[in-house]
């Protein structure tokens, strides 16, 4: 099968072939039409603004809702925080991720007017974040419970309250044992941006379905959006484990390095 | 009768037909259709395949059983997509493809197509108390379009022509779009004529929606035929032009288009356009680049 590269450069109104591939973007030709080059960077610009997003979104929620989980319900304010992120664990993680981007996008702005108002790739993001924020509460949560219990005894014993506890033993010790499961759900939410298509925004997926059409070089169109999505994927997975690294304590969690064993 | 006899020769000097071959050794032929392309091309449950384009196959089929002198041609449906139709048809999988395919250059150094039997029109929907006539008024408005579809590029080159900015919202299917048109995400809904008329006749409320404006573009729909086999393709346009001389057009156009269809009973509704009746009247298997030049 012989591939053809070229439909990258040329342009998307008709089809010819433009002076520069880059020609809109960096303004290096004077023709201001834009080739399916320049396309595919936007449609990638997007796939990082809703992964982004969302991952912001996820990371906050995510580590809250997976400390409130864990603290004791000692109270009725704690025990109502905890029935709180467990139902928003289990509401989040059991609905297909399409399903909820539909119930953002078409159905809640029915009911909650402003968020009509919203532009789409918010919604996805809202979507994405609160999927994920759900999956990454459950790592959170293992990873507070995985720490050895005299750890939270020694913390109160020291007279710190349980947010202090929290803040100072218990959460730095657990999001460092979390940061792999951790890795591979920020790549997860890369890979699922890509159903932000199904609610109109440019990226990638919705690129690929639209040009393929229009230029019937389907298989070009469709290897360049997997080396995209890739290497977006493993620059995340770079990326953690450079914090991974920096945020080791020395001992502490079981290296491969025999010298900083116990 | 001497146009059959014509073409009973033909098919037998021409032997060398794949497709042709491959009926009469299986008695069988394999019909690439879609689930939902209505009135075009669609299922109506159980399996079974009927619309405009699918009972014109069936003629064809049955006209091209005759010449080869089969007792029986059993008729395989195969649903397909537009993503894979030109594929399934590339490989042999589908002999004929019923569906709603634009003959294009781009497809035709892939596939064959038979002489046009319906042009669609490009049109616009809106909600009939939106005050929207024409595609000037859609300046600032948000238009709809479903994902995959050459509508996208036809309205980027119409901005672009005339200067009109609007802004594109994109459905991942026609049902998807045309939700954005009832849920208020979208001002109109730009697509083929017949599938606005046939997600309008579906709707709750069909009354709320109408087609306006100019025709934005005009384009062959024809049925896919295996490149490689001229033999085939010729038997099948003789089919056709069998099929339009006996006058049975005019009869398909009013029972799909204009009359109640199964499984609703709904009416479509889309009258016979001058483009789709000066295609019968001149038989011919021009591409969509060839209208876009008028």
């Amino acid at each position: 099968m012989a591939f053809d590269f070229g439909v990258f450069c040329k342009n998307t109104l008709d089809g010819e072939v433009v002076d520069h591939c880059f020609s809109a973007i960096f303004g290096l030709a004077q023709n201001a039409d834009p080739s399916y080059l320049d396309w595919l960077m936007k449609a990638w610009a997007w796939t990082l603004a809703v992964a982004g997003l969302s991952l912001v979104i996820a990371l906050i929620l995510g580590v809250l809702m997976g400390t409130l989980r864990t603290i004791p319900p000692n109270s009725i304010l704690n025990k109502s925080l905890v029935r709180l992120s467990t139902a928003w664990v289990e509401l989040f993680r059991n609905i297909p991720i399409l399903v909820q981007v539909f119930l953002w996008y078409h159905v809640i702005p029915a009911f909650v007017l402003p968020l009509k108002a919203l532009p789409s790739y918010c919604l996805v993001s809202i979507a994405l974040g609160f999927f994920t924020s759900a999956r990454i509460a459950e790592q959170v949560r293992a990873g507070i419970q995985a720490l050895p219990s005299g750890q939270a005894s020694a913390a109160i014993a020291l007279g710190f309250t349980t947010s202090q506890s929290y803040r100072f033993v218990i959460l730095p010790m657990a999001l460092r044992i979390v940061i792999p499961p951790l890795t591979s759900e920020s790549m997860n939410l890369v890979k699922n941006s890509s159903v932000a298509f199904a609610v109109s925004v440019p990226e990638l997926t919705l690129f690929a379905m639209q040009a393929q059409e229009e230029t019937s070089r389907g298989v070009e169109i469709y290897l360049a959006v997997t080396l995209l999505y890739a290497l977006t994927a493993f620059s995340v997975n770079r990326v953690m484990a450079l914090i991974e690294r920096r945020t080791r304590v020395p001992g502490f969690i079981v290296s491969n390095d025999a010298s900083l064993a116990h | 009768m001497v146009a059959a006899a014509l073409l009973f020769g033909a098919v037998n000097a021409y032997a060398a037909s794949p497709t042709l071959d491959k009926m009469k050794s299986s008695g069988a032929v394999t019909m690439g259709v879609r689930e939902s392309s209505i009135p075009m091309s669609y299922t109506t449950g159980d399996s079974r395949f009927d619309g405009y384009h699918v009972e014109v196959c069936r003629m064809i089929l049955a006209d091209i059983k005759s010449n080869l002198g089969l007792s029986t041609l059993r008729i395989n449906y195969q649903p397909v997509t537009s993503q894979n139709r030109v594929p399934l048809v590339q490989n042999g999988t589908v002999d004929i493809e019923c569906g709603t395919t634009t003959n294009n250059a781009n497809r035709a150094k892939d596939v064959g197509f038979a002489n046009t039997l319906y042009v669609e029109e490009v049109r616009i929907a809106v909600k009939a108390n939106s005050g929207i006539n024409s595609i000037s008024q859609l300046a600032g408005k948000k238009v709809a379009t479903t994902t995959g579809t050459t509508s996208v590029q036809l309205l980027r080159k119409h901005e672009k022509a005339n200067g009109v900015n609007f802004d594109e919202v994109f459905g991942k299917d026609h049902a998807d779009s045309f939700l954005l048109l009832e849920s208020g995400r979208a001002d109109a809904f730009v697509m083929d004529g017949s599938i606005l008329a046939g997600n309008i006749a579906n709707s709750k409320n069909p009354k709320d929606f109408k087609i306006v404006g100019e025709v934005l573009a005009t384009e062959p729909i024809a049925i896919m035929v295996p490149r490689n086999d001229p033999e085939f393709k010729a038997a099948v346009n003789a089919a056709i032009a069998k099929i339009v001389a006996n006058g049975s057009m005019p009869k398909l156009w009013d029972k799909w288009f204009l009359k109640p269809i199964p499984p609703k009973n709904a009416v479509v509704g889309l009258e016979l356009s001058p483009a789709t009746k000066n295609a019968w009247a001149n038989l011919n298997d021009r591409p969509a680049e060839d209208y876009a030049k008028k």
